[in-house]
């Protein structure tokens, strides 16, 4: 199997997908000619024309809207947010629109649209190019969001997610674009949105993770082996609707759960896995629920060392999970 | 309601700290925030803040100790208010056992409290709280090791794995119940073959000795040892005794001057009445007195707190070579002279030799002598026989040069080696009790 990076997963699958249906179309900032920022659409305006990969304005809620507006015609619009901390502009779109449109219409409508969003931080991003989104969408009933955190995940959510008839917000760890690797099947293949990934399998504690943070979850993992603990990790993928049950499965095997994100610690989406297990799986509890995020600091800050001090990384969740191994 | 003052973690990795110096005497008043104490950690020196305003009601931890981040070292509150008894006494309790060098209170005191009082459990997560309610589980029989010696979900499975393979095998469960277990079973039960001429058959199972899985030796020249029933019992007893009881050993000698002397005198006399007059009986008449003087020795751990026994019954732990040892009871041993000592335990050891104990003869022990001495060897770490709280070593007489009134002298001397379950005594009762047994062999009439 040929080994990919996270973006060239990415492009893949969308190149994969608009070759199959003919009603995906990609809309977004510097999609087009340039190839994206990130070059996740690299070739797909020489490949497909200017009709399926769209160069928009620099107006995100008009990104959206357009897309809002393909998809209730059968279009399967695939919006690219240039960078989530973007995303504002288009909230009301994506909330009040896209997320309401189906139970709005009684189901006549749906909205089968996906908008991908590059996000997160340890990138020397600054304010702007760092922010972490989700929890403002995985609030939201009518929304799916995925988060993938390796390439053949990435290609597999993805299509599903261009095929999925609701709207899906797609965020992808852009630090991780290049620097995670892995092997990617030529065949054809899907990944369901919906179930989380027992990624490793362990007895001592279960470190909940997405995204970046599950990658350096991984290595945590390593670490604690050697400290004699076996920590098993769970890739969540699908942040909403979550898999409760491979959640709750892990908790009762461990009896212990450290849940990491990089988002802020407060109203962060660690909080609702917490509270899952707070009221499903109390009985299975060994050590109480621990949280490991990004500090309530108003964004990532722009100076490196202070990035790293804001950054969870795989030496912070190394320390939190020998804490609760231990507890 | 005071406020504790414990030993603050100072660094992630600083477990423990030394206090170096309380800057607020026992009584005086102490401002929040005020420098309460001096700590060093790490090699380094830090002053403490007093974490509240009040009296320094108490203080539990001396100047120049090193103890666990977390402990409590001390009291604030409002004047002769009271400290809280329990937390007091389980702050003490840690301590002895962190830090070995520190006394307790007045042993009557700690004594009396810690009759009836269950063990402080800690923190019980909700999924330890399920698997003993499920398995029906006394979480006071489990020994915690996580956070504080808090009991973990490992230690209960484990817990119910160890309590699982005994009732799998119900013929190597002896220990069930505490005190009928093998060492105490009647020997015709446990070597039936020796009985099968006089005895009717007993069940089939209990004849049979448990074959090792594997005969097949590792590697060449190595063999494998089937398990017989007695090393089986032994070795389940001798691991949940390790599991049950936190094992604490004292070592005191004695002069033997007199008792050797005693004994040298009556050996002949108590001969032409056909007894065999030993160094036992004198261990076991001391024992006996001592027992007498801390009836906390002579007790049992039960969940609803220490039963003391009134019954004085001494076994004593008596070889049988290569098949094991089993320790046959002198019950009510005090109320026997030294001749009647004598008649009692010649008769019980010559039946165990001989594997002719009855059942009464291995049950209801209260206590336990093992007299390793005989062997050479000087002083041992003995193994409670559980449910027992103690068991005494007796070590080889021999002669060495003590010095008496600062004079040199050669004294048959003995070292006795008393190992305690530190669940029901403390190091000071533990040792007043040995040196009470010193003290009546020292001064023999």
């Amino acid at each position: 199997m040929p080994e990919k990076t996270m973006v060239e997963a990415i492009r893949d699958a969308m190149d994969e997908e608009l070759a199959r249906d003919e009603n995906v179309f990609i809309v977004g900032e510097d999609v087009g000619q340039r190839g994206g920022v990130f070059r996740a659409t690299v070739g797909l305006f020489e490949k497909y024309g200017a009709d399926r990969v769209i160069d928009s304005p620099l107006a995100e809620l008009s990104i959206v809207g357009v897309g809002i507006g393909a998809a209730l015609y059968g279009m399967k619009p695939i919006c690219e947010i240039q960078f989530a901390d973007f995303i504002y502009p288009a909230f009301n779109q994506i909330v009040s629109e896209a997320a309401k449109m189906t139970y709005r219409s009684n189901g006549t409508w749906t909205v089968p649209m996906v908008i991908r969003a590059p996000y997160g931080g340890g990138i020397g991003g600054g304010l702007y190019h760092s922010q972490s989104v989700e929890a403002f969408f995985t609030h939201i009933p009518g929304l799916k969001v995925v988060i993938p955190s390796s390439p053949y995940d990435a290609k597999g959510l993805l299509k599903s997610a261009v095929r999925d008839p609701n709207p899906v917000i797609f965020l992808e760890p852009k630090k991780g674009y290049r620097l995670i690797k892995g092997e990617v099947p030529d065949e054809e293949y899907v990944v369901p949105i919906g179930p989380a990934r027992v990624s490793r399998s362990g007895e001592d504690l279960t470190i909940f993770a997405y995204g970046m943070m599950h990658y350096y979850a991984l290595q945590a993992a390593e670490q604690l082996e050697q400290e004699g603990y076996s920590a098993e990790v769970v890739d969540l993928r699908t942040l909403y609707p979550v898999d409760r049950n491979t959640i709750l499965k892990s908790v009762k095997k461990t009896g212990k759960a450290l849940i990491v994100h990089e988002d802020n610690l407060t109203g962060g989406y660690g909080a609702e896995i917490a509270a899952i297990i707070a009221e499903h799986g109390f009985n299975d509890l060994d050590a109480p629920v621990r949280r490991l995020a990004g500090p309530d600091v108003p964004a990532v800050p722009f100076s490196h060392p202070m990035q790293e001090w804001f950054m969870v990384n795989p030496e912070k969740i190394f320390k939190s999970a020998l804490e609760l191994a231990r507890y | 309601m005071p406020e504790k003052v414990i030993m603050p973690q100072l660094g992630e990795s600083v477990v423990e700290g030394t206090l170096i110096r309380w800057l607020v005497k026992e009584g005086d008043h102490v401002e929040e925030f005020d420098s309460l104490m001096e700590v060093e950690s790490a090699k380094v020196n830090t002053e403490i803040p007093s974490p509240a305003s009040g009296t320094l009601l108490k203080i539990l931890v001396e100047e120049g100790t090193t103890v666990k981040a977390g402990t409590i070292l001390g009291w604030i509150g409002e004047p002769e208010e009271k400290v809280p008894t329990e937390e007091g006494i389980v702050a003490e309790e840690d301590l002895s056992e962190m830090n070995q060098s520190i006394q307790t209170k007045s042993e009557a005191v700690a004594s009396m409290h810690n009759v009836g009082r269950d063990r402080d459990l800690g923190f019980i997560s909700p999924v330890v709280a399920r698997l003993a309610r499920e398995n029906n589980i006394d979480l006071s029989l489990i020994t915690g090791t996580g956070n504080n010696n808090r009991i973990t979900k490992k230690d209960v499975l484990q817990f119910i794995e160890k309590s699982g393979e005994l009732e799998v095998e119900p013929e190597t469960a002896a220990w069930e119940t505490p005190g009928e277990g093998d060492l105490f079973r009647p020997t015709e039960l446990q070597f039936p073959d020796r009985f099968k001429s006089t005895q009717p058959p007993r069940e089939k199972k209990e004849e049979q000795v448990v074959p090792a899985k594997k005969q097949t030796p590792v590697s060449s020249g190595d063999q494998i040892i089937p398990l017989t029933k007695m090393r089986k019992s032994i070795a389940d007893h001798m691991v949940m005794s390790k599991h049950t009881s936190p094992h604490v050993t004292t070592v005191m000698e004695a002069d033997m001057k007199l008792v050797s002397d005693h004994l040298k005198i009556n050996k002949e006399l108590f001969s032409r009445q056909g007894l065999r007059l030993t160094y036992s009986s004198y261990f076991v008449a001391a024992t006996a007195l001592a027992l007498r003087a801390y009836p906390l020795v002579n007790s049992s751990w039960t969940d609803n707190g220490i039963l003391v026994k009134n019954a004085i019954n001494i076994g004593l732990a008596t070889s049988l070579e290569e098949e094991g040892l089993i320790v046959p009871v002198i019950k009510n041993a005090d109320g026997y002279s030294i001749s009647g000592l004598a008649r009692v335990i010649g008769d019980l050891v010559n039946r165990a030799r001989s594997h002719q104990l009855k059942p009464d003869d291995v049950t209801d022990g209260t206590f336990s002598i093992t007299n390793h001495g005989t062997a050479g060897s000087l002083f041992a770490t003995p193994v409670i026989n559980q449910p027992q709280a103690g068991i005494l070593g007796v070590g080889a007489i021999k002669k060495r040069v003590v010095v008496i009134n600062d004079a040199i002298a050669i004294r048959p001397m003995v070292y006795l080696s008393f190992t305690f379950d530190h669940r029901i005594l403390d190091g000071s009762t533990a040792d007043n009790f040995l040196a009470k047994i010193v003290s009546v062999l020292e001064n023999w009439q």
